[in-house]
């Protein structure tokens, strides 16, 4: 409007320069934002940490030290970064067809226990790893494209509230698995701690490039970038976006709405399965409790800072791996119990669903210009 | 084999009543709340810090009805912040309730670390099955006072929603937020209060877990029952004495895995725990798409629509 209706003090004139002069609103409001709700919720949480009589500068330099100071809390923070880039773009690729699925957890833990299992009769069998591991890496995929994908079918069929129903799903999974693990795949051998039979050594998912950082990093890093193209510059991305958008239009246009659902929450199942192979494979050796470690919940979260871009999943994962990577120093160095970094989790969540309502109203930024419409 | 089933039976139905009371505090909290159009999916959280303040509570001061008071009071809090936050525009508000739970846990288990070892005063069971010789009968219906307490709050807020000024104007607001903006009621306010006083109602469904059954505070106390209330209050058609039925119902599939381990059958319990997700499951797939359901829904509901 500035331009259309040039204004005639200077100060209006100045003003209008200066609004000119910054980037197009909807670029920069993404990124501006989700920072200062990220500053709010630290400022909240410090004065939450003072009511306490605790420091928040000890806070914070201890976040720093423990997730970012050292290579080796860096590969700390990105090692525990991995398996979030991969839930969250679990929960921003189904977000942007509309749908709020909280199954990655339920996928997680499928998935790993089909890639530890699917393992054994292989490795009996004397096959390489370079067969075995792929062929794991598809398994734990395909269950949890197939555990995320009732979701998305009860919501296309039945009009299920697909929220609920993957919650409700999430707690089936575990109780599959945990039934899986400590009945018919159980290894005699864990007593105190039902797990199935460990993976051999071959087996085992190496380190990249001599850090201790496993492959499920870059793995995570490839499915963000080729996601977001597949969001951002095809035609299946499009008409998912447009479904998300408005789900009426969608279906007058023809488009085909419930296999984009369908592949949507599969592509999203797919990612919370591989995570689960890299657990199986990377971390743990085995499928057992350990699994539901609540990375598909903090993946939530992940998506939502991320504003369900999947590039952006990537430093917003690290941001909590490295939280995350902190939490064991600043419990033993404050004296404060594990569920801290929970509580922060929860202010940085409820401000930035808060900073929602920020969007198209910054009285700082041109809202109404038209330079880049023509 | 038959006094087996016996035991099973008996001791479902005692489940069923010590189950269900937690389910019934959150339906009519979520009753109340959806009624006035707006969705709360944090209760689960209210519902955890709710058990963890009514423990401290009674273990500081050593009366557990002015814990299960404080727990209602938490519950407040966090239903105010949810009410409040959701009149802003633009806002989700159905992630705004994924935000309270997790908050809401997070708080829950930072405040609640030094209260899992030690033992607070609980609520005292009524023994209404004295009349019976029968020891499972007894042990089944030693029932808590809260549970009646629930009762009578669904028959009131029943009754109340029909019947009164205070209830038509909820209804009103979660039917038509255009004919309430025209009446001069003001919608926010009324949502607000809706919500506070659901999240009181599940803290103190959180207060029972803690004071009566289980009846201790750890941090796998809750599991979802926050969130299968939602789909309760869906099933029960947004009606207080149906969520009553429904709570009952869920009561019982939750007593289904500990009846069954109390006569020595564990083989697949993992199963058997995890009946009130499939129950629940199985009713929002029969339920979904139901023309009685679609009719009777708060119009202003987004998760009908």
């Amino acid at each position: 409007m500035s331009s259309a209706f040039p204004s005639d003090t200077t100060r209006a004139r100045l003003a209008a320069r200066l609004r000119q002069s910054l980037p197009d609103a909807r670029l920069i409001e993404p990124a501006i934002i989700p920072l200062a709700a990220l500053a709010a919720a630290a400022l909240l949480f410090s004065v939450f940490l003072l009511i306490l009589g605790k420091s928040p500068v000890t806070f914070f330099s201890l976040v720093w030290t423990g997730g970012f100071s050292s290579w080796f809390s860096i590969q700390n923070a990105l090692q525990r970064a991995a398996p979030l880039i991969l839930t969250g773009l679990a929960f921003a690729i189904p977000a942007r067809i509309g749908l709020t699925l909280l199954g990655a957890e339920g996928a997680l833990v499928l998935g790993g226990f089909t890639a530890a299992v699917t393992a054994l009769p292989m490795q009996a069998a004397g096959l390489p790893a370079q067969v075995i591991l792929p062929v794991m890496a598809l398994a734990g995929m395909a269950v949890g494209a197939f555990w995320m994908g009732i979701a998305g079918w009860l919501k296309h069929v039945r009009g299920v509230n697909e929220t609920i129903s993957s919650l409700l799903l999430t707690y089936i999974a575990i109780a599959i698995a945990s039934f899986l693990i400590e009945g018919p795949f159980r290894d005699p051998g864990s007593a105190n701690k039902p797990s199935t039979q460990p993976l051999g050594p071959d087996l085992r998912i190496g380190e990249m490039f001599g850090s201790s950082v496993h492959w499920g990093l870059a793995a995570g890093l490839v499915l963000a970038v080729v996601l977001w193209v597949v969001m951002a510059r095809t035609s299946f991305g499009f008409a998912a976006r447009m479904t998300g958008g408005n789900l009426r239009a969608a279906q007058g246009q023809g488009l085909p709405v419930g296999r984009l659902l369908l592949t949507c929450c599969a592509i999203a199942g797919a990612c919370a399965g591989l995570a689960g192979f890299f657990e199986v494979g990377a971390i743990h050796g085995q499928a057992n409790a350990s699994l539901a470690a609540g990375y598909g919940f903090t993946g939530i979260l992940v998506a939502f800072l991320a504003r369900q871009n999947p590039l952006a999943v990537v430093p917003v994962a690290i941001l909590f791996g490295a939280l995350d990577a902190a939490g064991g120093l600043v419990q033993r160095r404050m004296e404060m119990p594990d569920a801290t970094m929970l509580v922060l989790q929860g202010f940085i969540f409820l401000i930035l669903l808060v900073s929602d309502t920020f969007y198209g109203r910054l009285p700082f930024l041109d809202y109404h210009s038209s330079r880049d419409r023509t | 084999m038959s006094t087996d089933l016996l035991i099973v039976f008996y001791a479902m139905i005692g489940g069923a009543i010590r189950v269900s009371t937690p389910f019934l505090f959150v339906a009519l909290g979520e009753c109340l709340t959806e009624k006035s159009g707006r969705i709360n999916l944090g209760l689960e959280g209210n519902l955890i810090l709710g058990a963890m303040v009514a423990y401290a509570v009674s273990y500081n001061s050593g009366s557990p009805w002015l814990g299960v008071l404080a727990a209602g009071a938490a519950g407040v809090v966090l239903g105010a912040a949810h009410g409040w936050i959701c009149k802003l525009p633009k806002v989700n508000d159905i992630a705004i309730g994924l935000a309270f739970m997790s908050l809401g846990t997070g708080l829950a288990f930072f405040f609640g670390k030094p209260y899992i070892q030690p033992s607070a005063p609980r609520l005292e069971s009524l023994p209404i099955g004295s009349w019976s010789q029968n020891p499972q009968v007894q042990q089944a219906l030693q029932v808590n006072p809260l549970f009646f307490v629930g009762i009578a709050l669904a028959f009131a807020l029943w009754w109340a929603l029909r019947n009164t000024r205070a209830g038509l104007t909820v209804r009103m607001v979660g039917d038509s937020a255009a004919s309430a903006r025209a009446m001069g009621v003001n919608i926010n306010l009324v949502r607000l209060l809706a919500t506070a006083a659901g999240g009181f109602l599940a803290g103190v469904g959180g207060a029972f877990l803690s004071l009566s059954y289980p009846g201790s505070w750890n941090e796998g106390l809750s599991s979802g029952q926050g969130l299968m209330a939602v789909a309760l209050v869906i099933f029960a058609r947004w009606n207080p004495l149906r969520c009553v039925l429904a709570a009952l119902l869920f009561g019982a599939a939750g007593a289904l895995g500990p009846s069954l381990q109390a006569v020595g059958v564990t083989y697949g319990y993992h199963f058997f725990n995890a009946a009130p997700y499939i129950l629940t499951l199985g009713i929002m797939i029969a339920s979904a798409r139901s023309k009685s359901a679609a009719q009777e829904a708060p119009r202003e509901l987004s998760i009908v629509k």
